[in-house]
C-alpha cells in the first residue's frame, strides 16, 4: 500500500516539481477558484497591466463554480468544470506565476507548452464528484468578482481532496498516454 | 393523491351553458368567457374534460428539478456499477469508485451529485383531452424551475448570450411540448450541464455517406470531446428527419432508461456495436484511459428527405440526470 501523497497549496517548488503524470494525490491548503468569466476579467486586467484583485504567484487554480450553500454548510457541490475553455487564457496566467490547475478534461499543446517553460502541473479532480469534493473543503469566501455570482473568485481551504497528476511539470500528458494504453482500435 | 386544483368538470350542454352565463353582469360575461370558452359549451353530447391547474405544474417542475439533481436513478447508478467491474484500468476504477462514493454523499448530505445543475430542459407531453387552467402553462414551468433552483439550492448557470449576464434564478427553462392522445400530463425534467452539452454535434451528412458515414460521425464526436463531457457518458443519437429534428431525437434518446435498446431491432443492432467501438477508443473514465468510455448508446431514427441524412450526438456525462412525473 503506498503512502498518500500530499500536495501542498500554494504550492512548494520541491512537491511540485516531484510530481509525475499518473500520481495520485491528495491537496492542502489554500486555493482559489476563477472560471470563464473570472478568467477573463484577469486576462484583460494583466493584457492592460492593471493590478489583480487576487495574488498568482505560486497559486494553485480551481476552475470551478460551484453550488449555492444549504443552510448549516459551507458550500454546496464543487467539482471542476472543463479546463479547456480556459486555455486560451492560461499561458497568460501562468507567466504571472500560476504554479497549479485543478480541472478535468485534456489541455491544449500551447497550454502544455506553456506549462513546461514555467514549471507548472494540471491536477485531474474528477468531474461530477461535486459533491464528495464539497466535503473536501473546510472554510469559503468570495475575494473577487463577487457580482459573477457562481463565477466569482472563491478562496478555499482544502484537506485532501483527491487529485490524479494529469500533466506534469516535463510536459508528460495522462490524457495521451492512458488512452493510448487501452485503445483497441 | 389527486392534486387540490385537479378535478373533472362536467361541460354544460348548451342550453344549460346560456342560463349559466345569464347569471352575470355584461361585464363579468365580456371577462370571464372569452369566445373559446363559449366554443367548449357548442357540443351538444354531455363531455368531461380534464383539468389541471397551472400551479400543480409548478409544484411538480419545482420538485423534480430537485430530485434529479440530488439522485441519480437506479439505471444509472447500475451501470456505473458494472463499469467498475469491467473498468481495465486501476486509475479508471477508482474514478469509478469516487462517482459512485459521490452519489452515496450527494444522498446523505442531500447535495447536488454535480454543481452543474444544468439548464433545466423540460418535456411536456400533454394529453388532448387535458384543459390547463389557472394561468399561462410556459410561465408556471419557468415559476417551477425558478422554484426548484432556489429551494433546492441549485447552481444558477442561465445567462444572456450576448451580454453575459445571469438572470439569477437559472430561467428560462427549455420547453418542448408534445400533444398526445389521453388525459395526462406527463412531465419530465432533465437538468442539463454543458460540459458535456458543449461536446454534442450535428451534421448534415449525404445520402451517399450512408450507414459507414453515420457510424463514423458519432464516433468521431465521441473522439473530439475525449475527456472533456466527463465520461462516461450516455450518447443520444437522432438519426434522420430535418435538422431540428435530429437534435431533438438526439436529446429524446436521452431520457430512455440508461441502457435500454430501441425496440427496433436493426437500430438496436447499432446501439450495440457504437457503444463496443466507443469502448474501444480507451479514452475511458474522466479521459484519462480505460475501457469505459460510454455507459450506453441510444438511437433515435426518423424518415428523412431523399436528399439528405441529418446526424445528431447529445453527450451526456455519466450524471445523466432526469425524473418524470405524471398527472
Amino acid at each position: 500500500m503506498e503512502t498518500k501523497k500530499i500536495f501542498h497549496a500554494p504550492v512548494i517548488h520541491e512537491e511540485l516539481n516531484s510530481l509525475k503524470a499518473g500520481d495520485t494525490v491528495y491537496l492542502r491548503g489554500s486555493i482559489i477558484t476563477a472560471r470563464d468569466a473570472a478568467h477573463k476579467r484577469i486576462y484583460q486586467l494583466l493584457q492592460e497591466g492593471k493590478p489583480l484583485p487576487i495574488e498568482l504567484k505560486d497559486q494553485v487554480i480551481y476552475y470551478a463554480g460551484p453550488c449555492p450553500a444549504r443552510p448549516g454548510l459551507i458550500i454546496g457541490s464543487c467539482g471542476p468544470t472543463t479546463s479547456s475553455r480556459m486555455d486560451v487564457y492560461t499561458p497568460l496566467l501562468l507567466e504571472h506565476g500560476l504554479k497549479a490547475m485543478i480541472g478535468k478534461g485534456p489541455r491544449s499543446a500551447r497550454v502544455i507548452e506553456s506549462m513546461v517553460k514555467y514549471g507548472a502541473v494540471y491536477l485531474a479532480a474528477v468531474g461530477g464528484a461535486g459533491a464528495l469534493i464539497a466535503s473536501c473543503i473546510k472554510k469559503v469566501e468570495v475575494v473577487a468578482f463577487e457580482d459573477l455570482g457562481p463565477e466569482a473568485i472563491y478562496r478555499m481551504e482544502v484537506e485532501d481532496m483527491p487529485l490524479l497528476v494529469a500533466i506534469d511539470a516535463r510536459g508528460n500528458n495522462l490524457y495521451e498516454i492512458g488512452p493510448r494504453q487501452f485503445a483497441r482500435i | 393523491m389527486g392534486h387540490p386544483h385537479t378535478k373533472l368538470r362536467l361541460y354544460f350542454p348548451y342550453k344549460t351553458a346560456r342560463i349559466y352565463i345569464s347569471q352575470f353582469t355584461r361585464f363579468e360575461r365580456r371577462t370571464a368567457f372569452s369566445s373559446s370558452d363559449f366554443q367548449k359549451f357548442l357540443p351538444l353530447r354531455r363531455k368531461t374534460m380534464k383539468e389541471i391547474h397551472v400551479s400543480e405544474i409548478t409544484d411538480t417542475v419545482a420538485r423534480l428539478c430537485i430530485e434529479a439533481c440530488y439522485n441519480v436513478g437506479d439505471d444509472v447508478k447500475a451501470l456505473l456499477e458494472k463499469a467498475k467491474r469491467q473498468e481495465a484500468s486501476p486509475h479508471g476504477k477508482n474514478i469509478l469508485d469516487q462517482l459512485l462514493e459521490n452519489l452515496r454523499i450527494a444522498h446523505e448530505l442531500k447535495l447536488p451529485i454535480c454543481q452543474d445543475t444544468g439548464m433545466a430542459v423540460v418535456f411536456l407531453e400533454i394529453g388532448q383531452d387535458v384543459h390547463i387552467v389557472g394561468g399561462d402553462l410556459y410561465e408556471a414551468v419557468h415559476e417551477g424551475v425558478r422554484r426548484g433552483y432556489r429551494e433546492g439550492y441549485l447552481r444558477k448557470s442561465v445567462l444572456s448570450p450576448i451580454t453575459r449576464v445571469n438572470t439569477g434564478d437559472n430561467t428560462p427553462a427549455i420547453i418542448h411540448t408534445e400533444i398526445v392522445p389521453g388525459d395526462k400530463v406527463k412531465i419530465t425534467v432533465v437538468p442539463k450541464g454543458f460540459g458535456s452539452e458543449n461536446m454534442s454535434q450535428l451534421k448534415m451528412l449525404k445520402p451517399s455517406d450512408g450507414l459507414e458515414g453515420i457510424k463514423g460521425f458519432i464516433l468521431q464526436t465521441v473522439i473530439d470531446a475525449g475527456g472533456n463531457p466527463c465520461p462516461p457518458i450516455i450518447v443520444g443519437v437522432g438519426i434522420g428527419g430535418t435538422m431540428e429534428k435530429a437534435a431533438y431525437m438526439a436529446k429524446k434518446a436521452l431520457l430512455r432508461p440508461a441502457g435500454q435498446h430501441s425496440p427496433d431491432s436493426l437500430v438496436a443492432q447499432l446501439e450495440e456495436e457504437m457503444l463496443q467501438a466507443i469502448n474501444n477508443t480507451g479514452i475511458g473514465p474522466q479521459g484519462l484511459g480505460g475501457t469505459v468510455t460510454a455507459l450506453a448508446v441510444h438511437i433515435e431514427t426518423y424518415p428523412t428527405h431523399i436528399a439528405g441524412l441529418p446526424v445528431a450526438v447529445n453527450i451526456q456525462c455519466h450524471a445523466a440526470r432526469h425524473k418524470e412525473a405524471l398527472l
